[in-house]
C-alpha cells in the first residue's frame, strides 16, 4: 500500500454513512415496495463499505469476514423478500405500501 | 423395655371410620354404614382396653414416636404420644363413653337422612379428641384442640338447614377461637423461654423452677393464657356462652361432645400442665375463681330453664366449674375423678333426655312433659340414677367426685367452698325439678291422639316415624343407657376418701402424675398437702382431719337432700307454687330467664360494634374506598394509556418503520453520550 494511493479512512466512512442515509431516507420516504426493499440493499452495503474501510485501515481480517456474511444473508433476504413482494402483488394488486396496511389494531 | 403398644392405631380407626363412612356412606345402606362406624370406634375401644390391661408392666411415661413433623433449628415437634396414668384414663372415657354414644345413636338417628354423614362426624371427632389426649407436645394436642372444635362445629350445625342450628355452630366455633388465641400465645411463650414444646422437656425445665410468689411472671402468663383457653373449650365464664346454644345438635352429640368428652378438653389440658400452674398460684388462684364463679351462675340459670336439654347444659358448664374449682385450689386428680364420674352421669343425663325427646316426638319443653315415669320405665330409671349421681345423694359416683372436690375446696378457703355447697345445692334442686316435671304428676303435652301431628312440627331428629303414642325406646338406645346408669352408680367407688373408709384408689392411680413434680418448700394454696408425695391422700392425715372432713361430707350429704325436698315442694306436691315465687321475685326472675342478659351483653358490646365497625370503616371506608378505588383507578388509567399508545399501531408500514429508525435514532444518541462520558 503506497504512499500516493492512500486515501483517508474519513473519506471512506463519510460515503458509508452517506449511503447509508439514504437508505434510510429512501426506507421512510419511498411508497414502492421494490424502492423501499432497494434502500434495504443500499443500507447493508453503506455498513459493508465501512467494514472493509476499517478492516483495511487496522490490518484486521475479521471486517472482511463479516462482510461475507452480510452478502450472503442479503442474498437470501433478497430471495425472501423478492418472493414475498411477488405474493403481496398477487394478492393485493397494488404494490404501494400505504395500502398494505390490514395489520393493526 | 416398654412393648410396643401400637397407640397410633387407637386415633386412626376412628379416622378410617370416618373416611369410609364420609366418602362411600351416602351409597351405602344404613347396615353397613353402622357396621363401620361401630366397629371402628369398637375397636379403638378395644385397643384403649388392651392399653389398660398391659399398663401395669409399662415404666412411665410411654412414649411412642411416629414421624418428624417440624425440625427447624433447635425446636422440634413431632408426631409422638404420650401415655401415663392421666392420658391412660381420658383415653378410656372417651372411647369408652364414646363407643356407647355410637351404639345409642344407630337408634336414634336412624331416621334421619344423613345417618352416614353423622356418623362420620362422630368418628371424625373420637379421632381428633382421641388425639387430643394422647398428643406427646402441645402442638400436637393443638390439632386435636383444633379438631374437636371442627367436629362439634360440624355435628352443632348438623341439621344446617335449620338457621338456629348454623348459627348456634357459628358461635360456637367462634367463641373457641377466642379462647384458641391465648392457647396460642401460650405456646408461642413456651417456644420462646423454654424451646420445646414436648411435654417431657417442658416439664423438665420447669421443675427446677420455684413457684412465682407475687407479680405477673412468666409462668403465671402462660398459666393465665392456657386458662383463656380452657374456658373457651370448656365453657367457663367469660366464654361460656356457646355450649347452651350447642344444644341445637343431636342429643347424643350433646352426650358425647357437650357433656362426656370435648369440653372437658380444657380441664385435661390444664391438669396435663399442671407443672406449670403449680408454680404460678396467681393462675391457680384465677383457674379457681373462673371455675367457682361459673359453677355458681350457671347453676342459678339452670334452675329456671324449661328446655329439658338447656337445663343439662347449664348443669354442664356448672359441673366443669367444679372441675377448674378442684384443679385450681391444686385438686388435679379430684378435677380429673369429677370429669370421669361426669362423664358417666352426665352423658347419661343426655341420653336419657334423649329418649325422653323421642318418647314424647320431640318435644324439648318439660312444661309439656310429665307423668312419664310408668310410659318409659328404662328411661325413668336410667335417669333417676344420673340424676342421683349428679345431686350427690351418697353412694353414687357424683357423690364421691364433688364432695372430695368440696372438701380439697375447703381446705384452700372457705370461700370456695361456700360457694361449691350452695352450687351443689342448685345441682340437687334444679336436677329433681326436670326429674320430678318430666317423670311425675300428670301428661300436660298435647292429647295422645293429636301426638302424630306432634311430631311433624318437632324440632328434633324424629319428625319422620310414624309410630304413634308415647313409647320407650329401642333397645340398641336403652343398653347404653343401662351401662351408664350402671357406671354412674358404681363409678365413684375407684376413690373413696379414706375418710369412708376407703384409700382413694383413683388419687394413688393418678398420683405419679401429679405428686411427683409439685415444686419444693411450696405452699399455701397453689399445692396443698403436695410437699410430700406420701402424704398425699386424706387417709394418712390427722384424726381431727378425718372427723373434720365427715361433717363436711355430712352437710353435703344434707344439702343434696335439701334441694331433692325442695323440688318435690315446688314440682310436686305444690305444683303452682313456682308461679307464685316467679311473679313474687318477677325481676329476678327474668334476669336468671335471660340468663343474666349475657348474650345481650355480649352482642352490645362485642358483636354490634365488630359488625357495625366492619360494615361502615372495614367495608365502606377501607375496603370500598381505598382498596378497590386503589384498583379500579389503577385498571382505568391503564386502559386509558394503552388506548393513546395502541394508535401507535396503525398498520402503515411506513410508520412503523419511522418508529423503527426513531428508536434507533434514540439507541444510537444514548450510546454516544454513553461513549462521551
Amino acid at each position: 500500500m503506497g504512499q500516493a494511493s492512500y486515501i483517508p479512512l474519513s473519506y471512506y466512512l463519510l460515503l458509508s454513512g452517506f449511503l447509508f442515509a439514504c437508505g434510510v431516507l429512501g426506507f421512510l420516504i419511498k411508497r414502492n415496495i421494490i424502492t423501499i426493499f432497494m434502500s434495504i440493499e443500499l443500507m447493508l452495503n453503506g455498513v459493508n463499505l465501512s467494514f472493509v474501510a476499517f478492516a483495511a485501515h487496522w490490518h484486521v481480517l475479521a471486517g472482511q469476514i463479516f462482510v461475507f456474511f452480510v452478502m450472503v444473508v442479503a442474498a437470501a433476504e433478497a430471495a425472501v423478500g423478492l418472493a414475498i413482494i411477488i405474493a403481496v402483488y398477487r394478492t393485493r394488486e397494488t404494490l404501494n405500501v400505504d395500502q398494505v396496511n390490514l395489520l393493526k389494531l | 423395655m416398654n412393648p410396643n403398644l401400637n397407640l397410633w392405631l387407637i386415633p386412626i380407626l376412628p379416622l378410617a371410620g370416618a373416611a369410609i363412612n364420609g366418602f362411600l356412606g351416602k351409597k351405602s345402606s344404613r347396615q353397613a354404614v353402622t357396621v363401620v362406624a361401630l366397629f371402628f370406634s369398637g375397636a379403638a375401644f378395644a385397643m384403649a382396653l388392651s392399653v389398660a390391661a398391659r399398663f401395669s408392666s409399662l415404666s412411665l411415661p410411654y412414649q411412642e414416636f411416629f414421624a418428624h413433623w417440624i425440625r427447624s433449628g433447635n425446636f422440634t415437634a413431632d408426631f409422638a404420644f404420650y401415655l401415663d396414668q392421666l392420658s391412660l384414663v381420658m383415653l378410656l372415657i372417651v372411647t369408652g363413653v364414646g363407643f356407647l354414644i355410637h351404639i345409642y345413636s344407630v337408634g336414634y338417628m336412624w331416621d334421619d337422612p344423613s345417618y352416614y354423614r353423622f356418623f362420620s362426624y362422630l368418628n371424625l371427632f373420637m379421632f381428633f379428641m382421641l388425639t387430643l389426649v394422647l398428643a406427646g407436645n402441645y402442638l400436637l394436642m393443638f390439632i386435636g384442640w383444633e379438631g374437636v372444635g371442627l367436629a362439634s362445629y360440624l355435628l352443632i350445625g348438623f341439621w344446617f338447614t335449620k338457621d338456629s342450628a348454623a348459627s348456634a355452630g357459628k358461635k360456637a366455633f367462634i367463641v373457641n377461637r377466642i379462647g384458641d388465641f391465648g392457647f396460642l400465645i401460650a405456646l408461642f411463650l413456651l417456644i420462646k423461654h423454654f424451646g420445646s414444646l414436648n411435654f417431657s422437656q417442658v416439664f423438665q425445665s420447669i421443675v427446677p423452677l420455684s413457684p412465682e410468689k407475687a407479680g405477673a411472671g412468666l409462668l403465671t402468663t402462660i398459666g393465665i393464657l392456657l386458662m383463656v383457653g380452657a374456658c373457651g373449650k370448656s365453657a367457663q365464664i367469660p366464654l361460656y356462652v356457646w355450649l347452651p346454644d350447642a344444644m341445637e345438635g343431636p342429643t347424643p352429640v350433646s352426650a358425647l361432645i357437650h357433656a362426656a368428652t370435648m369440653v372437658t378438653a380444657g380441664v385435661y389440658m390444664v391438669s396435663r400442665s399442671h407443672v406449670i400452674f403449680e408454680r404460678a398460684p396467681i393462675a391457680l388462684t384465677v383457674v379457681a375463681i373462673v371455675g367457682t364463679l361459673t359453677a355458681f351462675f350457671a347453676a342459678t340459670i339452670g334452675v329456671v330453664q324449661t328446655d329439658i336439654k338447656k337445663v343439662l347444659a347449664y348443669s354442664t358448664v356448672s359441673q366443669l366449674g367444679y372441675m377448674f374449682m378442684a384443679c385450681g385450689v391444686g385438686a388435679f386428680s379430684a378435677g380429673i375423678f369429677h370429669l370421669m364420674t361426669h362423664a358417666f352421669f352426665k352423658g347419661l343425663l343426655f341420653l336419657a333426655a334423649g329418649s325422653v325427646i323421642h318418647a314424647v316426638g320431640g318435644e324439648q319443653d318439660m312444661r309439656k312433659m310429665g307423668g312419664l315415669r310408668s310410659k318409659i320405665p328404662w328411661t325413668f330409671w336410667t335417669m333417676t340414677a344420673g340424676t342421683l349421681a349428679i345431686a350427690g345423694i351418697p353412694g353414687l359416683a357424683g357423690f364421691f367426685s364433688k364432695d372430695e372436690i368440696l372438701w380439697r375446696a375447703y381446705q384452700a378457703s372457705w370461700s370456695y367452698w361456700l360457694v361449691g355447697l350452695i352450687t351443689a345445692l342448685l345441682t340437687s334442686f334444679y336436677m329433681f325439678r326436670l326429674w320430678f316435671l318430666t317423670f311425675f304428676g300428670h301428661y300436660r303435652g298435647e292429647a295422645e291422639a293429636a301426638h302424630d301431628h306432634a311430631i311433624h312440627a318437632a324440632p328434633d331428629a324424629h319428625s319422620g316415624h310414624g309410630h304413634g303414642g308415647i313409647h320407650e325406646s329401642p333397645k340398641v338406645m336403652v343398653i347404653p343407657l343401662a351401662i351408664l346408669a350402671v357406671l354412674s352408680v358404681i363409678g365413684g367407688y375407684v376413690g373413696v376418701p379414706g375418710s369412708l373408709g376407703g384409700n382413694n384408689q383413683f388419687d394413688k392411680f393418678l398420683g405419679p402424675v401429679f405428686h411427683t413434680t409439685a415444686p419444693p418448700g411450696a405452699d399455701g394454696t397453689a399445692t396443698e398437702g403436695k410437699g410430700a408425695p406420701e402424704e398425699e391422700t386424706e387417709g394418712p392425715e390427722p384424726k381431727t382431719g378425718t372427723s373434720t372432713e365427715l361433717i363436711f361430707t355430712g352437710i353435703s350429704v344434707a344439702v343434696a337432700f335439701l334441694g331433692l325436698g325442695l323440688a318435690w315442694l315446688l314440682y310436686y306436691r305444690s305444683p303452682q307454687l313456682p308461679e307464685k315465687i316467679a311473679a313474687s321475685l318477677s325481676g329476678g326472675y327474668q334476669t336468671l330467664l335471660h340468663k343474666y342478659y349475657v348474650d345481650e351483653i355480649y352482642a352490645a358490646l362485642f358483636v354490634k360494634p365488630l359488625i357495625d365497625g366492619s360494615t361502615e370503616i372495614l367495608w365502606q371506608d377501607v375496603d370500598r374506598k381505598m382498596i378497590d378505588a386503589a384498583v379500579n383507578e389503577s385498571a382505568a388509567d391503564a386502559g386509558y394509556a394503552s388506548d393513546e399508545a395502541r394508535h401507535m399501531q396503525s398498520g402503515n408500514i411506513r410508520s412503523y418503520a419511522g418508529w423503527i429508525a426513531a428508536g434507533s435514532a434514540v439507541v444510537l444518541a444514548f450510546m454516544i453520550w454513553m461513549g462521551v462520558r
